[in-house]
């Protein structure tokens, strides 16, 4: 294969525009004659509204309208709800409350929208949002995870009559406990899954125009197509196709901008309520209030093991704070997302598992890079290391002796997940053997003498990738041969500009230079198109396009064996050429001729542009894994971390581009550390986000990591023609046991077995003092 | 009130009425349509819209446009050469994957630059140390340092 072909470190194509300041984000649009758009949020975690007065705001300079929940309900302006249904064991469903794109009587957490001011400037809209006058009725609000599911806590939703939205189960737990009863070691762990603030580095932001019957909405998005939707039947009362979404770049995704916020659907609105265009520019301090929210479990587990170490039993219990109301996937996070995988690498029979998604006033959380799959993997981690402790077995040994064998595959879960392939053994041997495990015990000697505590962690990790189970690409190729990928698929950071056109350059011989790549608009994006989420795109975009490839050497075969007067089946095709006897067209020549119809087979309509609509099992997904390893030193005055080393050993399947792989490892590791180390979203009692700002959220810095290592161990997937699994989301997946196995292994000499992310140096320097305290009492 | 402002961007004399709460980052992007300049933040804390002011990089969200009065501003637009040849910072970007989605880039090769000036042949430490104030959520930071890194040894030995 060439310089550009499949598994080549190709350099990105994107990177001279974005390097040169010339990358188009939604920011950078502006419409004529455009108003800008400011929203009135509630700084009430919970209050009844009694009145909203919006007279000042109208008559301020340069105020255009001022807008309330009111007013779109009035437009025949329909409401958000979940995708997600779950029924209990009982068959009882789950509750699923419905939330305005304004909310009209009750405000329910931080940051919800009460009111929108349209103005001729943003200072403007902004001032004038200052002057309307919402009277609320405070009341008693429920800021944290544990409370909003105690029986004791006031309940947001009264006709619901509970914070519980489901207790949903596996199965019944007596099946369980009679194997839990045999077992001869029981451990059990609690664990706070922290909730973390996704925080693309662009904040939200949306500029529409209403024109000829038509809405034309600039929105950073992961794909619009769902979006367009969702505006068009909820919010316009449009068909799909009057509705136009383009994302153009997009900066970051990470899961969460994939959504119909009520922003967008009020900016949508807005526009044709004025018939002005409208602009919304958020603000950091919005973007805090108002994305949704990842993580934020609590989870109490119990392994029961025999006297091989080996597991009898499992039993999970989750507690999922999903905000004020579900979000889109909400629910689904600790259930589908992350729950049905949480046995993880390990082969593990009888399982018992119970999800209780809870509302609180708080930020609703919906997916996040993971989704539900980086809290299930450090669950059976830190479960892992506590059957460790509890057996005298070696963290590595216990692993060994439970991790799904290659013989086992293709392996079926007890959650009924198949997994095609996997090498666990294997990723642990090389990740540490790449890390020196064995020679630990001097390094951890040679910090001591410095008065630092070294420890060394690490973490298996499987996730299921794929996310929605349809895509269509489409392939254009050009009279010139040049080709045009209009994609479903939707790269905000992962290269796709590159990777697809390394594949074209590998299916077709179309040169690398000559494939361009259009995505992001609702108008000319496959009509199937479904986006770019859940580590899917290698898979599904680019199965996709071995597809569409595939059907445009039919038809190009076709043509060939007209142009060189031959039968189709004698025409073959390599490299981009067609070749039959001593005969041979080029694809290009094939490309020309295809738009004479005097060159076409009767009945074959001109041009060479194919796509092809993927769909597979919608219970079908592919398992990315691993295993990584990580070195910290930990200064017991201060309580600092520093992370000296990282191993990543990832099991991507095939990989396409091991330059763009690695940095998807990368960040992917560095959200987990992040998560694991400095992220800590903390609401007071009174519902009141206290971290709403990057000068109280820890995001992780240049200063808090150390270089990554990012290995592969390649075990191509069984289930797509090109062997390859996803990769963004494992890293997250990864880090945090990692590093909170690491850290515990270097305050093992204080007795300390767990601390609860983000592991800051107050966290653990405190945990250090009451251990010490704990010893001289 | 307006007040009148002129200052070089990118070598070119501009000027403009401003109020005078106007940010440097709202003349450049807003009235000067340079987009390439980004903000990411409200409290000076990532660094996205980091650009030279008389050869020193400044978050421009941080400064009012009053204040460049008579400065020389660079901008990423106004980096690489007039023919398109990349500064070796944003060539050493692209070989080193130091970025993803793009966002924070701008900020990140200004920010680049001027620790490449201040430390010739920069060690990693130095160069996690002076990124403190900007921010990335995709790159885990690895190319970004390994980047300025081979910048900063490039531009030491003169061959840029």
């Amino acid at each position: 294969m060439g310089q550009f072909g499949i598994g080549q470190p190709v350099r990105r194509k994107e990177d001279v525009r974005l390097l040169t300041g010339k990358g188009q984000y939604t920011d950078d649009v502006n419409f004529d004659g455009q108003t800008w758009a400011a929203f009135v949020r509630s700084p009430q975690a919970h209050a009844k509204i009694l009145s909203i007065d919006t007279s000042a705001a109208k008559a301020a300079p340069g105020v255009v309208g001022v807008f309330t929940g009111t007013d779109m309900k009035a437009d025949g302006v329909g409401t958000l709800i979940t995708d997600v249904e779950f029924k209990d064991l009982a068959g009882k469903d789950m509750f699923r409350p419905k939330r305005d794109f304004m909310t009209i009587d009750r405000v329910r957490f931080v940051g919800e929208i009460v009111a929108v001011v349209l103005a001729n400037t943003q200072a403007q809209a902004k001032a004038a949002a200052e002057l309307v006058m919402v009277d609320y009725d405070g009341l008693p609000a429920v800021g944290s995870t544990a409370f909003a599911a105690s029986p004791d806590s006031p309940v947001i939703w009264e006709e619901h009559g509970s914070n519980v939205g489901i207790h949903w189960e596996n199965r019944p737990e007596a099946e369980i406990d009679v194997h839990m009863a045999k077992a001869k070691t029981r451990v059990t762990v609690d664990i706070v899954n922290n909730r973390v603030v996704p925080n693309p580095m662009e904040p939200r932001c949306a500029v529409s125009k209403w024109e000829n019957g038509e809405l034309t909405m600039y929105a950073p998005t992961q794909g619009g197509r769902r979006i367009q939707q969702g505006i068009a039947k909820i919010v316009m009362n449009l068909p799909a196709d009057k509705v136009r979404i383009i994302s153009p770049d997009v900066g970051g995704g990470f899961g969460i901008r994939g959504k119909l916020y009520p922003e967008l659907g009020v900016v949508a609105w807005a526009a044709r309520k004025i018939d002005r265009p409208v602009k919304w520019r958020g603000d950091r301090s919005e973007t805090f209030v108002s994305d949704y929210h990842g993580r934020d479990q609590i989870n109490h587990a119990e392994l029961g093991l025999d006297a091989n170490g080996r597991v009898v039993a499992l039993k999970v219990r989750t507690i999922v704070n999903c905000g004020a109301y579900f979000a889109e996937n909400g629910p689904r996070l600790p259930i589908n997302g992350g729950g049905r995988i949480i046995p993880g690498v390990y082969d593990i029979e009888n399982f018992y598992f119970s999800v209780r998604p809870v509302l609180s006033n708080t930020v609703p959380t919906d997916t996040y890079r993971g989704a539900g799959r980086p809290e299930a993997n450090f669950l059976m981690e830190r479960l892992m290391d506590a059957a460790a402790d509890a057996t005298g077995l070696a963290r590595d040994e216990i692993r060994r002796r439970n991790v799904i064998k290659p013989e086992q595959f293709p392996y079926r879960t007890q959650m009924g997940m198949l997994i095609d392939s996997g090498d666990f053994i294997g990723n642990m041997d090389m990740a540490m053997k790449a890390a020196d495990w064995a020679g630990f015990d001097a390094r951890r000697a040679e910090s001591a003498k410095r008065g630092k505590l070294r420890g060394i962690g690490l973490s298996n990790f499987v996730e299921p990738s794929g996310g929605r189970p349809t895509e269509e690409m489409r392939i254009a190729v050009s009279p010139e041969g040049k080709a045009t990928v209009y994609a479903g698929t939707h790269s905000h950071g992962q290269g796709h500009e590159t990777v697809w056109a390394q594949l074209l350059e590998s299916f077709l011989g179309i040169p690398f230079e000559n494939v361009t790549l259009v995505q992001g608009d609702t108008k000319i994006m496959p009509k199937e198109a479904a986006g770019t989420f859940g580590s899917r795109s290698s898979w599904m975009g680019g199965v996709g396009l071995q597809r569409s490839a595939k059907r445009i050497v039919e038809k190009g075969t076709k043509i060939a064996a007209n142009l060189m007067q031959s039968e189709p089946e004698k025409v073959s095709f390599d490299a981009g050429v067609f070749r039959a006897g001593t005969s041979s067209v080029t694809l290009a020549e094939v490309a020309k001729a295809s738009y004479e119809p005097k060159n076409l087979p009767d009945g074959m309509e001109p041009g060479l542009d194919e796509s092809y609509f993927l769909k597979r099992d919608p219970e079908e997904f592919n398992y990315p894994n691993g295993t990584h390893v990580i070195e910290v030193e930990v200064d017991p005055d201060l309580g600092k971390i520093e992370m000296l080393n990282y191993i990543a050993v990832d099991d991507c399947g095939k990989v396409l581009n091991p330059f763009i792989v690695h940095g998807q490892v990368y960040g992917g590791v560095a959200q987990g550390i992040g998560q694991a180390m400095t992220e800590m979203t903390v609401y007071d009692d009174e519902g009141q986000l206290v971290t709403g700002s990057f000068m109280d959220y820890g995001m992780p810095r240049a200063e808090h990591l150390s270089m990554i290592d990012a290995l592969f161990n390649e075990v191509p997937c069984k289930t797509n023609d090109l062997g390859v699994k996803g990769a963004g989301e494992a890293g997250a997946c990864g880090a945090p046991g990692a590093f909170v196995s690491a850290v515990c292994d270097a305050l093992k000499g204080y007795g300390i077995r767990h601390i609860d992310m983000p592991m800051t140096p107050d966290r653990v320097w405190a945990t250090i003092q009451k251990a010490k305290a704990g010893k001289a009492a | 009130m307006l007040i009148n402002v002129n200052m070089t961007i990118n070598g070119k004399a501009v000027s403009g009425q401003v109020e005078a709460r106007t940010l440097l980052v709202e003349f450049i992007r807003d009235h000067q349509r340079l987009t390439g300049t980004h903000v990411g933040c409200d409290t000076t804390q990532c660094g996205c819209c980091t650009v030279h002011v008389d050869g020193k990089a400044v978050k421009s969200c941080t400064m009012l446009a009053v204040q460049a009065t008579g400065k020389s501003v660079i901008t990423i637009e106004g980096l690489a050469q007039a023919d398109g040849t990349l500064h070796p910072v944003q060539e050493a970007f692209r070989e080193h994957h130091g970025l993803q989605c793009g966002f924070c880039t701008p900020g990140m090769v200004m920010m680049g630059v001027d620790i490449c000036r201040r430390h010739p042949n920069a060690d990693e430490h130095t160069v996690r140390q002076e990124l403190e104030g900007n921010i990335c959520r995709c790159t885990g930071y690895q190319g970004i340092v390994e980047a300025i890194m081979d910048a900063s040894a490039k531009m030491a030995g003169g061959k840029a």
